[in-house]
C-alpha cells in the first residue's frame, strides 16, 4: 500500500477494498514510526484527520466520492488551515492557529482529501536544504546525512519516506522542485497565477506559486486538477477555462505505440551543462535525455542567454518583495511577542529579532537595502529589467521547442550543514529553478537516476505558459517507461 | 522686508465606499472597535488584498471634475514603515504613477477668483487608530479604518496666504460633497489637510524652505495654523535663524505649531510596485461612461446662472456653494416658473437667515422648495408685498402651515385697486402737506416719507409699487 499510486488508491476506496479511515490510520502509523527520525511533520492530529477521513467515508458511502476523496495529503506548513497550527517554520508563528483556510486548502477539503498533518519547511521558505526550520531540521529519507532540499523539503520527505501518498508545497525558486529531485520524488510549479496564492504564506509574492508533490506526473496532475483553479481573493489568479491536467495521459498516442512523444522538440539550455553542474548528476539526466528520445522526442540544442544573471537577479526581487511581506509579523496582533520590552520600538526589535532566525534576517537586511532610497534603481530596478530580458530568453527558446530539460539541481543532496555557512553556496542551488519563477512559467522535477552516494538526481522540465498537461504528459510517457520514480529510500518498508 | 507666503496642500479625502479599498468589510463611522477589521484588514498571514472598483470609479469622478488626465495605467505601491495601527507594515498607495495627473480648481477670494493647479491625486488605504487613553500605560488598536479608501489630493504651492488656503479647502470641500464621492464631514476625520507652508522676500523666484503642518481636520484650525506658521517662520528669519524642513502639528489649544519630526527622522519609505496587485487599468470607455454620469459641476453652474439668470457674481457664487443649495435654487424656479432673481434673493437672504439662526443645513429646512414657490408666486402676481411675504415666511417656517393658508389667516391681502390706493393717498397728501412742500421744494426724503405714511394707511397691505407710482404722478400734478 505505501508504493500505491493515487490513481491506485482512489480505486480501492471506491471498491471500498479500505475506507479512508483505515488508509489515514496507515499513514498516521507511518508518521509516528519514521516521523522521529526525519523530522518531516512538525504537527499531526490524528484525531482531526481521522475526523475527516470519517466524512470522506461516508461521502464515499454515499456515491459523492470524487477523485481525491479519502485521499490523506500533507500540507506544507504555509498553507493556512483552519483550525491548525501553521507556523511557517517559524517561531515568530510558533503559536499561529490559523482562522481561515487558504484557496488550496478549501479546494482539498472540499475535494474530500485529508489533511495528514503539518510538514516541516525552511523558515518562511527561505532555503534549499530544509535546515533554518525553527522546528529542526529535516533528514533525507535515503540517507538522513543529508538534507532533503528545501524549502518544502518536510514534504518531499514525507512523501519519499511513503509517510503521505502526496503533498503539497510551494515554490519561489525552486522549493517545490529541488527537494523534489533531492528526495526523489515528483514536484510540479503551475504557471504563475494557475493556483491561488489566498493563504500561502507570502515570501515573495510575485514568483510563490503553490503546487502537488508526489510519485508520480499522474499523480501530480490529479492533484493539480483540484489545486488549480480562479480565485477572486488572489489578483494575480488567472480565470481561466476549467482544465483537466490527466487528459492526456491515458489517451493513446497516435502513430508508433513505441515512441509516444513523437513530434515533440525537447529544448536543452546549453548554459545548463557547464562548470557547477556535478557530472553524476549530468549523466544521469543525458541518460533521461536519451530515453526521451528513444520515445520519439527530438533534443534540440537551444541557449538562455541570461541564465547566469537569473540567480543574481532572484536574490535581489525576492528579498525586496520578503523583507515588505514579513513586515506584518510584528509581534502586535498575532505570533511571537518577546516577553520584555521598554517601549513600541523595544517590542518590535526584540520581538523581531528573537522570532525570525538567521536566513529569514539576512534576507529582510538584503531586501530593505536593495529598496532603500539611492540603491532602488541599482539594484531592484535592474534585477526587475534582468527579470524580462530572462523572461524574453524562453520566448525565443519556445520557437525553436515545446519543453525544455536539464538538471533540477547542480548536485545530489549534500550533507547536513555542509553549506549553512556559505550562503551563496546555498543559494546556487537553485541555479536552474528560479529562472522558471522569474518567467513565471511551470516546470517540474523527475526522478531520473542517482548518483554519488547512491542518491536520487531530479530532471527538470520547464513548459511554455499553461503547458503543464503537456509537461506531465511528457513525464508520464517517460515515466511508463523506466521506473526510477517507482525506487523507494532503504529502511522505509 | 516684505514677505510673500507661499502654500500647498495635502488632502486626504476619504472615499464613500460601502467597503474598503482592498477588503469587503464596512466602512460605516462609529462602529465598535475592530468589529469592522476583516482578515485582510489586520493582516492576517496569508491573505492579499483585491481592489474595489468603485474607489477607483469615484477617484475618476474626480479627476474628471477638475478637468485632470486620467491615468489609463496607474500602480499600486507599497509605502513601507512600523506603526501598531498599521497591520502590514506597509500601506498601500501609488507613487511614481497616480490615477489621477494634473487638473485645476477655481477659487473665490476677495479680489476675485485665483486658479490652484493639482498635482495629482492619488487613491491609498487609510491606517487603523491607536487609542492611548484608557488602556492604563497600554494603547488600544481599532482597525475599522484600516483600509478605508482615500483619494490623496495634492496642489502645487500655488496658495498665497491663509485666506486662499481656507478658500481652496472650502472649494475642495464642496466639490467633493457635490460629485458625491466624500461626504466631507471633518469632525470623523473623512477630509483632513496637510498645510506645506513656507516664505521668502516679495519677488524672489526661490521657494524658502517649508514646513508641514499635518492633519487639520477644520478651515479655522488650517487658518490659525498657516497664519501662526507664517508668522513662526518670518520671525525666525528675522532673527537671523533659518527654517528647518520638518512635520509639525497644530495645537488648537495653544494655537501654535509645534515640531513632530525634522527631515532627518524622515522614514525611508522604501516605495515599490505592490506584486499582490495588478497595474490599474482604466479604459476609455468607463472614462467615458463616467464622464457621462457626472453632474452639472459648480463652475459651469454659476456661469449658467450669471449669464442665463443674469444673476450677479456673488449670488450666483452663494448658490454654487453646495449641490444641495444649487438644487433647492433649481427646484425653486422650476416651480415657479422663472422669477430668477427672485428667487436668488430670497434663497441668499431670508432662507439662509433662518438656517442660520436655526442651525439647520438646507437640506433640513423647515420651508421646502415647493412651499417657498407658492409664497414667491403671490409676490409677482401682487397679492401681497415683500414685508407680508416676510411675515408669511416666518408663519411657514414655525409650521403655521402653507402661504395660502397663513394669508387667509391673517388676512394679509395686498390692496392693489388703484381707486382705493388713490383714495388712501389723497388723504395722505391732505395730512401731510409739509412733506409735499418739501417735496415740491426738492427734497427727496419727503417722498419717502409719503410712501411710508400711505403703507400705514394702508396697514401695510399697500402695494409700494403702485402706491410709488400713484403718489409720483399726483405730486407731478
Amino acid at each position: 500500500m505505501p508504493n500505491a499510486t493515487l490513481k491506485q488508491l482512489s480505486l480501492q476506496l471506491a471498491q471500498k477494498k479500505i475506507s479512508s479511515t483505515e488508509l489515514t490510520q496507515f499513514h498516521l502509523d507511518r508518521i509516528a514510526r519514521l516521523n522521529p527520525g526525519l523530522n518531516a511533520f512538525v504537527t499531526v492530529d490524528a484525531a482531526r484527520s481521522l475526523a475527516q477521513a470519517r466524512a470522506a467515508d461516508a461521502q464515499i458511502a454515499a456515491g459523492k466520492a470524487q477523485p481525491l476523496t479519502g485521499i490523506p495529503v500533507a500540507h506544507k506548513d504555509i498553507f493556512c488551515a483552519k483550525g491548525w497550527l501553521t507556523t511557517c517554520g517559524s517561531k515568530i508563528l510558533a503559536n499561529f492557529v490559523s482562522p481561515y483556510d487558504a484557496h488550496v486548502v478549501e479546494r482539498l477539503n472540499a475535494a474530500g482529501a485529508v489533511i495528514l498533518g503539518r510538514t516541516n519547511m525552511d523558515e518562511f521558505a527561505m532555503g534549499s536544504s530544509s535546515e533554518t526550520c525553527f522546528w529542526g531540521p529535516v533528514r533525507n529519507p535515503w540517507d538522513r546525512t543529508r538534507v532533503p532540499g528545501g524549502s518544502s523539503g518536510g514534504s518531499a520527505a514525507a512523501v519519499a519516506a511513503r509517510m503521505a501518498p502526496a503533498a503539497i508545497g510551494t515554490d519561489t525558486g525552486g522549493s517545490i522542485r529541488q527537494p523534489s529531485a533531492l528526495s526523489g520524488i515528483c514536484g510540479l510549479k503551475p504557471t504563475y497565477g494557475v493556483v491561488s496564492r489566498y493563504g500561502m504564506i507570502a515570501f515573495a509574492s510575485s514568483l510563490d506559486q503553490g503546487g502537488p508533490m508526489a510519485k508520480s506526473a499522474e499523480d501530480l496532475a490529479l492533484m493539480l486538477n483540484v489545486m488549480a483553479g480562479f480565485d477572486a481573493r488572489d489578483s494575480t489568479s488567472l480565470e481561466r477555462p476549467v482544465e483537466d491536467y490527466t487528459r492526456l495521459l491515458d489517451a493513446s498516442p497516435a502513430g508508433d505505440r513505441a515512441q509516444p512523444l513523437g513530434g515533440l522538440r525537447i529544448g536543452v539550455p546549453k548554459e545548463y551543462f557547464g562548470a557547477g553542474l556535478d557530472s553524476d548528476v549530468g549523466a544521469a539526466v543525458e541518460a533521461a535525455l536519451a530515453q526521451f528520445e528513444k520515445l520519439g522526442a527530438k533534443r534540440v540544442a537551444i541557449s538562455l542567454p541570461n541564465s547566469a544573471l537569473s540567480v543574481p537577479a532572484y536574490y535581489v526581487i525576492a528579498p525586496a518583495e520578503a523583507s515588505s511581506n514579513l513586515s506584518r509579523f510584528d509581534g502586535v496582533r498575532y505570533g511571537y511577542r518577546a516577553p520584555d520590552y521598554t517601549d513600541l520600538a523595544d517590542m518590535y526589535r526584540k520581538s523581531r529579532a528573537q522570532g525570525f532566525g538567521a536566513e529569514v534576517k539576512r534576507r529582510i537586511l538584503i531586501g530593505t537595502y536593495v529598496l532603500s532610497h539611492g540603491y532602488y534603481d541599482a539594484y531592484y530596478l535592474k534585477a526587475q529589467k534582468i527579470r524580462r530580458l530572462i523572461a524574453q530568453d524562453y520566448v525565443q527558446a519556445y520557437g525553436q521547442c515545446d519543453l525544455i530539460m536539464g538538471p533540477t539541481s547542480p548536485s545530489v543532496a549534500f550533507g547536513l550543514g555542509a553549506k549553512a555557512s556559505d550562503p551563496v553556496q546555498m543559494y546556487l542551488n537553485d541555479i536552474y529553478t528560479v529562472s522558471a519563477n522569474l518567467a513565471g512559467l511551470p516546470a517540474m522535477s523527475i526522478p531520473c537516476g542517482f548518483g554519488e552516494g547512491n542518491m536520487p538526481v531530479g530532471l527538470h522540465l520547464v513548459g511554455n505558459y499553461f503547458a503543464e498537461a503537456n509537461m506531465l504528459n511528457a513525464a508520464h510517457r517517460y515515466q511508463l517507461a523506466t521506473d526510477w520514480h517507482l525506487r523507494q529510500p532503504a529502511g522505509v518498508e | 522686508m516684505d514677505w510673500e507666503t507661499v502654500i500647498g496642500i495635502e488632502t486626504h479625502a476619504q472615499l464613500s465606499t460601502v467597503s474598503k479599498i482592498f477588503s469587503g468589510a464596512a466602512t460605516r463611522f462609529g462602529a465598535a472597535p475592530n468589529v469592522q477589521a476583516c482578515a485582510v484588514d489586520i493582516a492576517l498571514p496569508g491573505v492579499l488584498p483585491v481592489l474595489n472598483r468603485a474607489a477607483v470609479e469615484k477617484a475618476v469622478r474626480f479627476g474628471l471634475a477638475v478637468n485632470a488626465s486620467i491615468n489609463p495605467r496607474s500602480v499600486f505601491a507599497r509605502k513601507n514603515y512600523f506603526y501598531p495601527d498599521l497591520p502590514k507594515g506597509y500601506q498601500i498607495s501609488q507613487y511614481e504613477l497616480p490615477v489621477v495627473k494634473g487638473g485645476s480648481l477655481l477659487i473665490l477670494v476677495k479680489d476675485g477668483e485665483k486658479t490652484v493647479r493639482l498635482t495629482r491625486a492619488h487613491l491609498e488605504e487609510d491606517a487603523g487608530k491607536s487609542l492611548h487613553e484608557d488602556f492604563h500605560g497600554m494603547s488600544g488598536i481599532d482597525l475599522n479604518r484600516a483600509g478605508t479608501p482615500l483619494l490623496e489630493i495634492v496642489t502645487e504651492p500655488d496658495m498665497r496666504s491663509a485666506e486662499e488656503a481656507v478658500a481652496y479647502a472650502k472649494a475642495l470641500h464642496a466639490l467633493v460633497r457635490w460629485i458625491g464621492i466624500c461626504d466631507g464631514n471633518m469632525q470623523e476625520g473623512s477630509f483632513r489637510c496637510d498645510a506645506n507652508v513656507s516664505v521668502r522676500p516679495k519677488g524672489s523666484a526661490v521657494l524658502g524652505t517649508r514646513c508641514e503642518i499635518k492633519n487639520l481636520n477644520s478651515f479655522r484650525f488650517l487658518e490659525e495654523a498657516v497664519n501662526y506658521e507664517v508668522r513662526r517662520q518670518i520671525e525666525l528669519i528675522a532673527d537671523g535663524g533659518r527654517v528647518v524642513q520638518e512635520t509639525r502639528l497644530y495645537d488648537p489649544d495653544k494655537k501654535e505649531t509645534r515640531s513632530m519630526r525634522s527631515k532627518e527622522d524622515a522614514h525611508d519609505y522604501r516605495y515599490f510596485p505592490d506584486p499582490d496587485l495588478l497595474p490599474l487599468a482604466i479604459s476609455a470607455e468607463s472614462i467615458e461612461q463616467i464622464r457621462s454620469e457626472l453632474p452639472e459641476l459648480p463652475q459651469a453652474k454659476r456661469e449658467r446662472y450669471m449669464h442665463e439668470f443674469e444673476l450677479s457674481a456673488y449670488d450666483a457664487g452663494v448658490l454654487i456653494s453646495s449641490r444641495e443649495v444649487a438644487e433647492f435654487y433649481e427646484n425653486l424656479i422650476r416651480a415657479l416658473g422663472g422669477g430668477y432673481k427672485l428667487a436668488a434673493s430670497w434663497i441668499t437672504g431670508e432662507l439662509f437667515g433662518a438656517l442660520k439662526r436655526a442651525g439647520l443645513e438646507i437640506s433640513q429646512s423647515q420651508v421646502s422648495s415647493v412651499q417657498l414657490a407658492e409664497l414667491l408666486q403671490r409676490i409677482q402676481n401682487n397679492a401681497i408685498n415683500g414685508k407680508q411675504a416676510k411675515e408669511v415666511f416666518d408663519a411657514m417656517w414655525n409650521g403655521e402651515g402653507d402661504a395660502e393658508a397663513i394669508i387667509l389667516a391673517r388676512g394679509l391681502t395686498q390692496i392693489s385697486d388703484a381707486g382705493e390706493l388713490e383714495e388712501v393717498i389723497d388723504r395722505v397728501l391732505a395730512a401731510n402737506s409739509k412733506s409735499v412742500e418739501e417735496y415740491k421744494a426738492g427734497k427727496e426724503k419727503a417722498f419717502n416719507a409719503l410712501v411710508g405714511q400711505a403703507m400705514k394707511a394702508t396697514r401695510g397691505k399697500g402695494n409700494p409699487a403702485q402706491i410709488n407710482e400713484i403718489l409720483k404722478k399726483k405730486l407731478a400734478s
